[in-house]
């Protein structure tokens, strides 16, 4: 069998629907929400803020703590148990890792930035929208960042690569599939997340790496615009101090 | 060649190439990765002669020396009271720095200040590790008794302030309430019951509506149709 056509009709380097917005939750210091079709990832920023317990304190500079929730009515299948899992507990920690490459906690020592992701509906590519959406947030919240982080998942169904496979693609039954979310500092073009769910030769992962920063780019623009949107019409004023 | 790719007041985010060429000195905000300068969070895009600086919009109070803030009494220690600053960090008030009278060895501090309670202070210090130590002496600080506090984001309050004070004081004429902005975002409103509501309201509207023209006029017209009272110029 060949995939010749995507099963949604979608072209092979086009990502679901996306919508994002940023200050969706009023009380968090940083808000926004990420949407990859049926994917939904809200994400809420709170901090710098005090940092208990306190051996967890680190003196040099303010630490930042993940947490990646599905909520127990997001899946397509069964009902997700509510509460931590291991997948969740590994989610949290490599968003962690593709979000810290950018931020700049110095001036904050012993403190913490919180980041909440929360998962009303997932349809594979969650913890991509978790990071596209904990980016955002995280630049609401008025951090000191060198970029945004950008991350999309490609892989490759059959004999062809697809970005953002959704998840009639991930479970292909008709030949070998591979998923790789990947995440990308868009200015930069470094790599901040790269995990890999199944086989590709070295040639294909190559390419797989120059469709996603493409797709990549294409999500900074949409995360850029959401950021900008926040600040409608944004004037002089008239009474400037 | 210099080259600016942005202009004054545009919003840019994390990243955004503000300009290139070694002309520009990347001012607070920004930084500089090779021959460009960069964003370093998000902001409006600030050009100060040769600087290129941003201006923050949102984010938690940051303590800087010299800043009036209103605190809360969070715990009371040997020499002195720790206070909450609305902040990523609590603040130190020492025993000498809260009042001229002499206080005996062991003497029940909540006298002076308890639990919970606020006060109006201004931060003598702030150290590298954020250290943070306030003080009680100086004109116009004290203690708040009664009235209501309300959180507002630390990057509105010259808006809520205004021009030496211009807005506060037209919303202090037209409500007659007692109003005090701490630079950490906290204000305090005493007053009429329903005229300390307008007031929250009124100020609220001022944090909606910062970045629009005309905010002065706007909110002058929302008090004088609120409480009726007439506001000259």
């Amino acid at each position: 069998m060949v995939y010749k056509k995507r099963l949604d009709n979608r072209g092979f380097d086009e990502a679901r629907k996306i919508e994002a917005k940023v200050g969706v939750i009023k009380k968090a210091d940083g808000s926004a929400y990420f949407k990859f079709g049926n994917t939904w990832a809200y994400a809420a920023v709170y901090g710098p803020r005090n940092l208990f317990p306190r051996f967890l304190q680190d003196p040099s500079k303010g630490i930042l703590r993940c947490n990646y929730n599905m909520m127990p009515f997001s899946s397509s299948e069964d009902r997700v148990r509510p509460g931590g899992s291991r997948r969740s507990k590994e989610i949290s920690r490599v968003t962690a890792h593709a979000l810290l490459p950018v931020l700049n906690l110095d001036e904050y020592p012993n403190s913490v930035v919180d980041v909440f992701i929360e998962l009303p509906e997932t349809e594979a590519g969650s913890r991509t929208a978790g990071i596209n959406a904990a980016s955002m947030a995280l630049a609401d919240a008025g951090l000191l960042m060198k970029d945004l982080v950008s991350s999309v998942s490609v892989g490759r169904v059959d004999d062809k690569l697809v970005v953002d496979l959704d998840y009639a693609e991930e479970s292909y039954p008709d030949g070998p599939v591979a998923d790789i979310p990947l995440a990308v500092m868009p200015n930069s073009g470094k790599i901040t997340l790269l995990q890999m769910d199944g086989l590709v030769s070295k040639e294909q992962l190559k390419e797989v790496i120059k469709m996603g920063k493409k797709a990549c780019n294409q999500i900074y623009e949409i995360q850029k615009k959401a950021l900008k949107d926040k600040y409608p019409k944004h004037s002089a004023g008239d009474n400037n101090e | 060649m210099s080259n600016v790719l942005v202009n004054e007041k545009d919003i840019v985010v994390p990243g955004e190439t503000l300009a290139e060429g070694m002309d520009n000195l990347p001012g607070e905000g920004t930084y500089r990765q090779g021959e460009k300068i960069l964003a370093g969070r998000l902001g409006l895009a600030h050009i100060d002669g040769r600087a290129v600086k941003l201006i923050p919009l949102s984010g938690k109070y940051n303590p800087k020396r010299g800043d009036t803030i209103i605190c809360k009494v969070t715990d009371i220690n040997f020499s002195g009271w720790r206070v909450d600053t609305n902040s990523a960090y609590s603040a130190m008030l020492s025993m000498k720095d809260a009042t001229s009278d002499y206080i005996q060895k062991g003497a029940d501090l909540t006298q002076y200040y308890s639990l919970g309670e606020y006060m109006v202070a201004s931060i003598v210090n702030v150290t590298s590790q954020k250290l943070i130590d306030v003080t009680m002496k100086g004109p116009g600080l004290h203690k708040l008794k009664g009235g209501r506090m309300l959180e507002v984001s630390p990057y509105k309050v010259p808006r809520i302030i205004g021009k030496q004070g211009s807005m506060v004081s037209m919303i202090k004429t037209a409500t007659n309430c007692r109003i005090i902005v701490g630079q950490n975002g906290l204000v305090w409103i005493q007053g009429e019951p329903d005229k300390e509501l307008l007031v929250v309201r009124a100020i609220k509207k001022i944090e909606e509506d910062s970045h629009l023209s005309g905010l002065t006029e706007n909110i002058k017209k929302f008090l004088e149709a609120e409480s009726g009272v007439k506001l000259g110029e």
